[in-house]
């Protein structure tokens, strides 16, 4: 990226802690480039869940212009996010669902964003994620 | 001719029966699914009523796209975006219109019943929604007489979901164990058919 916006990533899960040890885990092993990295876990009272609030936020967070990837666990949180880009107004311009294993799929987007890649760079590395077979 | 406000009543009517129902789709949900179908369907209608009460929209479309919008929000499972989906789509479809005929409505309705099995990426049979939706919206036609026969279709589109196997959702990780079982989603899709007709044989 020329201009040095990086591509923010925004990690969705049922559980705020999964969420959050993931962003954990994405950025410790990101090399500190230090690309924009929020997580919506839960419910906004600590429930397991989906929370569109929590969602949107989240995104807002990590825009900087150069994109947003949205990495999902399952059911209702790829549901949601995929209903909230259908509205076309409430996710900042150039968010985009990105489909990956949750956890390796983190690792590749973050490490990737963190390097200056751009939002189809992020997306491919994590997609590319679950082509890595571990038997 | 249906208006704003007919809209209004009839997700007054399904918030009414979700809470009268909520406890039967919980425990439906309790056994195939994660057990909060009836409370989280509960709070999204109740959201519902308070935004329509907040800033009534003047149109059927915009009653449904505000209603859709808060149960997106508000639900926190699946059902959601689903039928958060599911009714904004309908409103979509029915454009700015400050009164429609039963047949668009039923045209909207279809339409927004194709937006939700493309968002789940379900089909018939598959015990959702869907089993419960398809056949209400093929049964509704040019006038509101329809909605009781969308009604029947709906129920009895629920309740032949119990012989079926999951095949999306969490339900579906159970397999086989998922037969036997009333899909709850079809269930309160049909609760949501059920308070068209009232609201319609209110209004006649």
């Amino acid at each position: 990226m020329s201009d040095g916006k990086q591509v923010g990533i925004v990690l969705v899960s049922h559980s705020k802690e999964v969420a959050a040890a993931v962003a954990e885990l994405a950025k410790g092993l990101s090399g500190g480039g230090a690309a924009p990295v929020a997580s919506a876990g839960g419910t906004p009272d600590g429930g397991l869940g989906t929370s569109a609030e929590l969602i949107t936020a989240a995104a807002e967070e990590v825009d900087g212009g150069a994109g947003v990837a949205v990495l999902v666990d399952l059911g209702s949180a790829v549901l949601t996010v995929k209903a909230l880009l259908a509205e076309g107004d409430e996710l900042p311009a150039g968010t985009r669902l990105v489909d990956a294993p949750f956890v390796e799929g983190a690792v590749a987007a973050v490490v990737t964003a963190s390097a200056g890649g751009d939002l189809d760079a992020v997306e491919a590395a994590a997609s590319e994620a679950y082509a890595y077979r571990k038997q | 001719m249906l208006d704003a406000e007919f809209f209004r009543r009839w997700l007054a009517a399904v918030a009414a029966l979700v809470d009268r129902e909520a406890d039967r789709l919980t425990e439906l949900d309790s056994a195939i699914g994660d057990a909060d179908h009836g409370s989280n369907l509960r709070r999204g209608f109740t959201a519902v009523g308070a935004a329509l009460e907040k800033e009534p929209p003047a149109t059927p479309g915009a009653v449904l796209m505000l209603a859709g919008r808060q149960l997106v929000s508000t639900v926190g499972g699946a059902s959601g975006p689903l039928y958060g989906t599911l009714l904004r789509r309908t409103g979509k479809a029915l454009g700015d219109d400050a009164e429609v005929t039963p047949a668009q409505l039923a045209q909207a309705l279809r339409a927004g019943v194709a937006a939700v099995a493309q968002l789940g990426g379900a089909k018939a049979g598959d015990k959702t929604m869907l089993d419960a939706l398809e056949p209400a919206v093929a049964a509704l036609g040019d006038r509101t007489e329809s909605f009781a026969a969308a009604r029947v279709a709906a129920e009895q589109g629920a309740l032949a979901t119990v012989p079926l196997l999951a095949r999306k959702g969490r339900a579906s990780y159970l397999g086989e164990r998922s037969i036997g079982h009333q899909d709850p989603g079809a269930t309160s899709s049909a609760l949501l058919v059920a308070a068209l007709a009232e609201t319609a044989e209110a209004a006649a």
